[in-house]
């Protein structure tokens, strides 16, 4: 089937997610789990051509796809790559994934790419620049985009603006929806002092597209405070838990991705972490739905 | 202090581990905290370390997970990516560690890092069906001398003063098979299909198949194996073009 005859889905269903790892392709095809749809990361699938791209066509076939770029560098001061932008807009193309998201977080500078989702401060003028490169990216792409939240290890002393304003004043400036990662709103409410119910009592989550999962590790700074790591490379942690059923409860079942990018599990116990996500769904589904008590 | 200073000085001492840190970060304490920096300064190298690791599986097999790591910090201490692709970090890699000193005990490190390089240039190269053997019969004898083959876009070639090639595969998996006899190996990478092939060639077809891939003519190609004393024009060029190594004829004037 050639991308433009796929069905394309609208949009993601309100179930859990898995992001698509090397190791679990022929197990999926082959034993085709009921999962409510697959994430990639999109710098993953930039080359010319291999077995990456056949993969994931066969998978595109099945599933609804959610497209993660970690790479464009939203958050930089420099302008954007306009050749990365071509990059993206090509795999949009090709593959027409339901979302496309990308981080509040810049990753290039002068030396190259860095590898990691870095942070910048809350300022008139950084809120300019990223709702002038959200803007471009969506121009570029041809659809809106998600933003996500970041997990943060430092503040900033120039920020003047809270994070849940700066990200709701993107969304509405650019047009652009939200990823609310729930495991990104743990580890930064730790590592900052801040109650993470509050954080999403807070958010926008009317603006949210897609929501994130995933295990931090923990360590302790110089001063001997918690300082939650974003690590990817364990479940879900319980605290997590909660903290989602307790954003469902508020903004209703969105669509949920268990992210596990370090020490990948065998498919099994992946697909676990699914059932643990989509439990929850289900019960908030099953909660809307009941007849409430008079 | 502007968005740009700001982030400058961030990239700064973040890829400065001597270096104080930045101006203006804090945390909710109200201080600056070492720590808490050191985990981005942290994430950075181990995880270009990480994909260096990925790329290079063998060469990491092959000087243990502590020495690996200490060579590919000081790799990534000097080059970071050229771009978000990261499946093109460390191309130059092999070069690195030939000119490591840790390393100059073992001189075929290099060589299994180059063949680790062009298997992943090989995996994410560009679809193309492979030249046909009997594709060859349809070039006129009067052309064949000045006619070229086109590299199938995911060919790449390692010539090794070394077994670089045995080496390599008996070390993919357990138990580990030192090589038969050692010896020089030139190895042809290249994914005709879905599958990266790695073909340690004869030693008689090296010279040939490296000048074919450099863009050389047959005759030419021929005439640079010519003090080659096993050297077999038609075993060599069927040989090739039956492993997968070329994509297209650029036909030739006749002669």
């Amino acid at each position: 089937m050639k991308a433009s005859e796929r069905p394309v889905a609208a949009r993601l269903p309100a179930r859990a997610g898995l992001g698509l790892k090397t190791e679990h392709y022929e197990e999926i095809l082959s034993t085709r789990p009921d999962v409510g749809f697959f994430e990639v990361h999109a710098e993953n699938y930039m080359g010319a051509g291999g077995p990456p791209h056949r993969w994931l066509e066969a998978i595109c076939e099945r599933y609804p796809l959610s497209l993660h770029g970690v790479g464009l560098s939203i958050g930089a001061a420099r302008p954007l790559d306009q050749a990365h932008l071509a990059r993206l807009r090509r795999l949009v193309d090709r593959y027409r994934p339901a979302s496309f998201s990308e981080h509040l977080a810049w990753s290039t500078h002068d030396e190259g790419f860095l590898n990691d989702l870095l942070p910048l401060p809350y300022t008139p003028e950084t809120l300019d620049r990223v709702v002038e490169h959200v803007d471009q990216t969506q121009q570029a792409l041809g659809r809106r985009m998600l933003l996500e939240n970041p997990s943060t290890y430092v503040l900033f002393a120039e920020s003047t603006i809270d994070e849940i304003d700066f990200l709701d004043t993107v969304a509405e400036r650019a047009g652009c929806g939200l990823l609310l990662d729930v495991n990104n709103v743990m580890v930064s409410a730790v590592n900052h002092r801040l109650d993470p119910f509050a954080y999403i009592d807070r958010f926008p989550l009317q603006r949210v597209g897609e929501i994130h999962l995933a295990g931090y590790d923990e360590t302790v700074d110089a001063a001997g405070d918690r300082l939650l790591i974003d690590a990817h490379g364990s479940p879900v942690r319980t605290d997590v838990m909660a903290l989602y059923r307790h954003t469902l409860v508020r903004g209703g079942p969105l669509p949920t991705l268990i992210e596990w990018d370090n020490d990948v599990p065998d498919f099994a116990n992946l697909f676990a972490e699914a059932h643990r996500a989509d439990a929850i769904l289900a019960v908030e589904i099953a909660r809307r739905s009941a007849p409430r008590a008079a | 202090m502007g968005f740009t200073t700001s982030q400058h000085a961030f990239a700064a001492a973040l890829l400065d581990p001597g270096s104080v840190l930045p101006e203006g970060v804090t945390s909710a304490r109200g201080a600056a905290d070492p720590l808490r920096f050191a985990v981005y300064r942290n994430n950075v190298f181990v995880s270009l370390v990480r994909a260096l690791a990925q790329r290079f599986p063998v060469t990491e097999r092959l000087v243990g997970e502590e020495f690996f790591r200490g060579m590919a910090r000081t790799y990534a201490a000097d080059r970071k990516p050229a771009s978000p692709l990261m499946f093109e970090y460390g191309g130059d890699f092999p070069d690195f560690v030939a000119s490591f000193p840790p390393a100059a005990g073992l001189p075929y490190l290099a060589d299994v890092a180059r063949i680790e390089a062009v298997w992943t240039d090989a995996y994410h190269a560009a679809d193309a069906p492979p030249l046909g053997v009997t594709a060859l019969a349809a070039i006129p004898p009067d052309r064949l001398a000045a006619s070229r083959l086109v590299p199938h876009p995911s060919a790449g070639l390692v010539r090794s003063a070394h077994p670089a090639g045995s080496i390599w595969a008996g070390h993919r998996d357990d138990p580990v098979m030192p090589p038969a006899s050692w010896v020089p190996e030139t190895v042809l990478v290249v994914r005709p299909e879905m599958n990266v092939n790695v073909h340690a060639l004869p030693a008689a077809d090296a010279a040939f198949a490296a000048a074919l891939l450099a863009g050389a003519s047959l005759g030419e190609a021929s005439g640079a194996s010519s003090d080659v004393s096993d050297f077999d024009f038609g075993a060599a060029l069927v040989g090739l073009v039956t492993l997968g190594a070329f994509r297209a004829i650029a036909m030739g004037e006749p002669q």
